[in-house]
């Protein structure tokens, strides 16, 4: 039982990283998406000019993963969407009468290191007299940094605390299967002396420690199905349009087997060194 | 069959020698028995033929093995050749008499269908056909080593190992005991006899292989055991 509820702890951090990972990463792509370089173009530059300079930035650079034109229309489409519960500026838009918005050009890249070569090389080839601003938040940049250093740093020290904890498990496993040896030290000591091949005097001390790891891996995905339950809310609100459910449940049998492949190693290598130590036929 | 050459046991870094410098032959079919006070390697001679120890130098042979070489993955191979008794039995008291010699054919991995006519053959050549649902405890120590006789034999080896077995026998378990082993012999199967009872030895007139301080003092081809 102290066996069982030892290796559970060690599966239980180990599963706790995994979730953990999946709410991180689900963060960081989600920042990640929402930066870029923006190009706003004086009002009076025309379209036909905009999807020219759009062309040559698609042809020249490599960094681009996506690269999208907005128009004056758009813009003041999305504009309105965004603030069409402020009373104030939706009449102001109508007192205005014309769109006082530009044309845009938005463009992304896999990394957000690229962004600031993808913004210099902009202001080089952009001419000045068409462009209004070019953008992008380094805000979010640092932002995506520290947490991306927050989600490692805790995801090594989730580590070390797993490790540490499965050497506790493995001595703990370690003793139990020690006992069982010594229980059945009789039958082993006959199973030498009549020639019982080794996997015959090994194998069921090796099975008890693959039954362990079976059980508690099992044991653990059953709880932490609750739990995923439980945090999923949560976890939309730290990450708007995460579904840590359908996360769980879409990687359920990778989770399932990944916790029965710790789980196993945990008793076989318990079990191993009790064999070697104990049992040198 | 049997070869031991220039064969030395050392324990404690060489602070105490169990056998030293010993060399003998056992052929196939031979009854021997190696006789001698406590402690004067007979115990060891069998330790090293089933490769439970290595010696410190010389060659163990037995038949195409060379135990002393062995790795511990090839010992149940060769384990299965001899079949061992000692003095104390060895029998797991949870277990009848049927399946204590069950037992060895079971964990040596022989098919389920055999194992029942192999278990009831050996009961039968060591007498104790009628007594094969009795428990351990429920045997006099005669019945409970001709079981454990019986479990050397189910695999037919090549050899039988009685060390000391009729230690803790009185002298008409004894005598079953030793005339189960001179059938086995009469057989065919070569029967090694280490042995400190001078009754037993004087009674066979065997071969006698006579130890003492680890050294051979004696080597007879129908012996007697003299007490040196």
């Amino acid at each position: 039982m102290a066996t069982m509820m030892v290796i559970l702890l060690v599966l239980m951090v180990f599963q706790g990283i995994f979730v953990f990972g999946a709410v991180g990463e689900a963060a960081l792509t989600s920042i990640k998406e929402k930066i870029d370089v923006s190009v706003f173009f004086n009002v009076d530059v025309p379209e036909d000019r905009i999807l020219d300079l759009r062309r040559q930035i698609e042809g020249e650079l490599e960094e681009v993963r996506e690269i999208t034109y907005i128009s004056k229309d758009e813009a003041l489409n999305q504009f309105k969407e965004r603030h069409k519960s402020d009373e104030a500026i939706q009449q102001a838009l109508e007192e205005l009468g014309d769109n006082p918005l530009s044309a845009s050009l938005n463009i992304k890249t896999d990394e957000t290191e690229q962004l600031p070569v993808v913004a210099a090389y902009l202001k080089n080839i952009v001419p000045e007299e068409v462009v209004d601003e070019i953008s992008y938040n380094e805000d979010n940049k640092a932002v995506i940094d520290r947490l991306t250093a927050i989600i490692g740093v805790s995801e090594f020290a989730g580590l070390i605390l797993a490790l540490f904890l499965a050497i506790v498990a493995i001595l703990v496993a370690f003793n139990t299967i020690l006992l069982g040896i010594y229980s059945n030290r009789d039958e082993v000591a006959i199973m030498r002396l009549v020639g019982a091949p080794n996997v015959f005097i090994r194998g069921p001390f090796v099975g008890l420690g693959v039954i362990y790891g079976f059980l508690t891996a099992t044991l653990v995905t059953l709880l932490t199905i609750p739990l995923v339950y439980l945090i999923s809310p949560y976890a939309t609100l730290f990450v708007p349009g995460f579904d840590l459910v359908a996360w769980f449940w879409g990687g359920f049998i990778w989770l399932y087997l990944g916790q029965i492949g710790i789980g196993i190693s945990i008793g076989v290598i318990s079990s191993m060194i009790a064999i070697n130590r104990y049992l040198s036929i | 069959m049997i070869y031991f050459e220039d064969v030395s046991k050392e324990y404690g870094g060489g602070e105490y020698a169990a056998l030293r410098d010993i060399t003998f032959k056992i052929e196939p079919k031979e009854f021997v028995s190696i006789v001698g006070k406590s402690g004067a390697g007979k115990s060891t001679i069998v330790r090293l033929l089933i490769g439970e120890e290595k010696p410190t130098k010389g060659r163990v042979v037995f038949g195409e093995y060379e135990v002393n070489t062995l790795r511990p993955k090839e010992l149940p191979e060769l384990r299965r050749q001899v079949g061992v008794i000692f003095q104390d039995f060895r029998l797991l008291p949870t277990k009848n008499a049927y399946e204590n010699v069950a037992f060895a054919l079971e964990v040596a991995g022989v098919p389920e269908r055999d194992i029942d006519d192999m278990v009831r053959e050996a009961l039968d050549l060591v007498g104790l056909s009628d007594k094969a649902d009795n428990f351990v405890h429920q045997l006099s120590g005669g019945e409970a080593q001709r079981v454990a006789l019986a479990r050397a034999m189910v695999n037919h080896p090549k050899v039988v190992v009685a060390d000391e077995p009729t230690g803790n026998l009185d002298p008409l378990n004894t005598a079953d005991v030793i005339k189960v082993l001179e059938q086995i012999n009469q057989l065919g199967t070569t029967v090694i006899l280490t042995t400190h009872n001078k009754d037993v030895v004087d009674r066979l007139g065997k071969r006698v292989i006579h130890l003492d301080g680890g050294r051979i003092i004696r080597d007879a081809a129908k012996g007697k055991y003299t007490l040196a």
